[in-house]
């Protein structure tokens, strides 16, 4: 039997209500099929189950609200029929090994593939069946106030979590809530599963992360202005084959172009927690507005490895979902760097908010006409801004520099993305 | 306001024990060359002149034999304080003292009381070699039915005699050669000395340093550097070795949440052992970091002044565990 948690999908979600089952005990599953839907600040999320083997029992209730990391239901798998163990974390463990990661790769093939390069001499991802090393002391603070400690570093002897980490954390959190409502307590109460706005749920998830950025990443920032002449004919080109409704958007070529340039400047696909940890895969997250206010960021996972067409299908997917709060859980948890793009007529240039723990954001504002000096004349060319806001603490303006040239070479090769 | 003075260790001893002859005179002193030589560390001097021989009473070399004398003394009504020179010759009267005093009570089905009290001087002295350097309170501690005290301090030199002659049970007491010499500050106003009691000596928010004998006053040395370094240690002086007084303790830890053990005796099956079970025991859940320990050095304390040091807990050792527990 396996154990099936409540994922964390981010670092700023606490916990999720269970709004119904999708199978029942006895149903056998696959990975990747839906097995619950969960209400959470991010919207309704469909949850998938990365085992094959058939439900045994449910351990929550449809309508119960359960901390990240609760025991949902056991799964009978084929391997395991015996012992129970803790599955991984979603993020580590969605995601079939693919060649390009084997590749790239000395791990072990059972390792997952968004296991990261790491440069620090930290152990790679904990498995979640690791002990955490906590004293006694943080451990007990630690369940009175429904903290998680697999998301602190410990600063004790040995690395163990102590209750100072304890505590650190819990002001941390209690940070990012409204001044008038000091206890997480009191939050629960104001904030029944079904009664608030889920656009006030979103502001809120939104607000948490973005300050959390704002108080502990030292950003900095880059911009690029891109001729997008060449990249606007070739768009023009190739859409004249393809039937309207599967014409390509110049979105859909800034993010092949993005995950392109990260292809060759790597340290920005990254994050930092303690220490830098190089991502494998290329997950660009996609910042969709919602009406109502807030963004989602779903992601487009291994973007790098689809083709244009395929990154504007999956575009066409996850926008319309992510507007109407319908997304899956890998693709909210996944994204390894976010692009913000703010699309026709909005403003000239954006420059972003680093989503923690990630370590850059890349900004484009609307396409417009601008003058462009070149070999001595002056003409005018549809020219976009591209800005980069970058962790200091893990790279330098310089890398940032060097994603913006790359950026602006391959915009301008549309044809060889 | 009390007066203070200053006082060496040895002094306050004597006149400990000076007091007691003078206010009850059941109470005598006996023990090899307590009265014409003045006790082997002086701490008897001029009392033989002043009580004559029937009270100060030198006794022949044969530790199991006058500290089984003290021990019928006690029982037939007289207040010994019987001094064993040092505790390097504390295991010939250890028979007498685990086999009769500390069992007598229990033998007798409750009818008879030993009221003896024993000193020993204890430690490192200087340059004495292994064999009279010895650090034996654990072998005392480890016996039911003594109550065994250590001197850590000048107000326990001076206040804790008396109450120790209170005690209807036998009393071992511990005082610490290598501290004679050391004057202290000592308040006029007699202590309330409580010997079923450990005593904080310093009070602190971020370690409790557990300790007692020769190493309280290094440890308190030890707490006013790490205090210059933003480090508030709490300093408990365990004081009485058997029966511990943990609550003492366990209260510290609760509060500050680290502890770190003090002694000079050898590490295993030590009282810093005992310490750190019953921390373990009774505060697990207050415990921030394990619980650490420095002791003496488990060889035959050796004679070389540098190598006599290095054998046992120094305020740098104090001082440097403490910032490890504390910024690993």
């Amino acid at each position: 039997m396996k154990e099936f948690l409540m994922p964390s999908l981010g670092a700023d979600m606490e916990d999720g209500t269970l709004v119904e089952w999708r199978k029942k005990p006895g149903d056998p599953v696959s990975r990747g099929d839906i097995i619950a839907e969960v209400d959470t600040q991010k919207g309704l999320i469909e949850i998938e189950v990365f085992e094959e083997g058939t439900i045994g029992e449910f351990l929550i209730k449809e309508g119960e609200k359960v901390p990240v990391g609760t025991p949902m239901a056991l799964i009978k798998t084929e391997k395991a029929e015996t012992e129970v163990e803790k599955e991984k974390q979603p993020e580590e463990k969605e995601k079939e090994p693919e060649p390009e990661v084997q590749k790239s790769s000395e791990e072990e093939p059972a390792l997952q593939p968004t296991e990261e390069h790491i440069q620090k001499e930290t152990p790679l991802q904990q498995p979640a069946t690791k002990r955490i090393k906590a004293t006694p002391l943080a451990k007990r603070i630690a369940e009175e106030n429904k903290i998680d400690l697999s998301l602190i570093t410990g600063t004790g002897e040995n690395g163990a979590i102590t209750k100072d980490d304890v505590n650190r954390a819990m002001m941390e959190k209690a940070a990012v809530k409204p001044a008038e409502k000091p206890s997480e307590e009191l939050i629960r109460e104001k904030t029944p599963e079904k009664a608030v706005e889920s656009g006030e749920a979103v502001r809120l998830a939104v607000a948490a992360a973005m300050s959390k950025s704002n108080r502990e990443i030292p950003h900095y920032y880059l911009e690029k202005k891109i001729d997008m002449s060449t990249a606007l004919l070739w768009l023009k080109e190739v859409n004249k084959e393809r039937a309207v409704r599967d014409r390509l958007l110049p979105a859909a070529l800034l993010i092949k172009a993005v995950a392109s340039a990260l292809d060759e400047v790597p340290s920005l696909n990254a994050t930092w927690e303690n220490g830098l940890r190089l991502k494998n895969e290329i997950n660009i997250g996609f910042v969709v507005s919602l009406r109502s206010g807030g963004v989602m960021v779903p992601a487009i996972s291994n973007a790098d490895l689809k083709s244009i067409p395929e990154i504007m299908e999956a575009l066409n997917d996850l926008i319309p979902r992510a507007r109407t709060m319908k997304l899956r859980s890998s693709e909210i948890g996944s994204s390894t760097i976010t692009l913000t793009s703010l699309g026709e007529g909005g403003a000239d240039a954006v420059f972003g908010v680093i989503y923690p723990p990630q370590v850059a954001v890349i900004g484009f504002g609307g396409i417009t006409e601008q003058p462009w000096p070149e070999k001595g004349m002056l003409g005018l060319r549809p020219v976009i801004t591209a800005t980069l806001a970058g962790d200091h603490r893990a790279n330098d303006g310089l890398t940032g520099s060097r994603f913006l040239t790359s950026l602006n070479k391959h915009l301008q090769n549309p044809e060889a993305l | 306001m009390s007066q203070s003075r200053k006082i060496t260790y040895r002094e306050a001893l004597k006149e400990a024990i000076r007091e007691e002859l003078l206010n009850d005179e059941r109470v005598f002193l006996m023990g090899e060359d307590v009265g014409r030589y003045g006790g082997a560390f002086a701490v008897s001097k001029g009392l033989l002149q002043e009580f004559g021989e029937e009270r100060i009473m030198d006794v022949p070399l044969s530790e199991s034999g006058f500290v089984g004398a003290g021990i019928g003394a006690a029982i037939a009504g007289m207040k010994p304080i019987v001094e064993v020179m040092t505790v390097n010759f504390g295991l010939l009267p250890m028979d007498q003292l685990v086999n009769t005093a500390a069992t007598m009570l229990h033998m007798s089905g409750g009818q008879i009381n030993v009221p003896v009290v024993v000193r020993m001087s204890c430690g490192i002295g200087k340059q004495l070699a292994a064999q009279h350097s010895h650090s034996w309170e654990p072998f005392y501690a480890h016996v039911p039915g003594l109550i065994v005290l250590s001197v850590g301090t000048h107000e326990d030199a001076r206040w804790l005699l008396h109450t120790a002659l209170q005690s209807p049970d036998p009393v071992v007491i511990f005082e610490y050669t290598s501290m004679l010499n050391m004057e202290g500050e000592l308040s006029e106003d007699p202590a309330e000395v409580d010997i079923t009691k450990a005593k904080v000596r310093r009070e602190g928010r971020d370690i409790s340093i557990i300790t007692y004998g020769a190493a309280v006053y290094k440890c308190l040395e030890a707490a006013e550097d790490l205090a210059a370094q933003g480090i508030e240690a709490e300093v408990v002086d365990l004081r009485v070795l058997r029966p511990l007084d943990d609550a003492t303790f366990i209260a510290s830890v609760t509060k500050t949440h680290r502890a770190l053990i003090v002694e000079d005796a050898w590490r295993s099956v030590s009282v810093s052992s005992e310490v750190s079970a019953r921390i373990n025991e009774k505060a697990f859940y207050e415990l921030d970091a394990s619980v650490q320990r420095i002791c003496g050095a488990e060889v035959p304390i050796p004679y070389p002044l540098h190598l006599e040091d290095a054998s046992v807990p120094q305020k740098k050792d104090i001082v440097e565990a403490v910032i490890k527990m504390i910024r690993p």
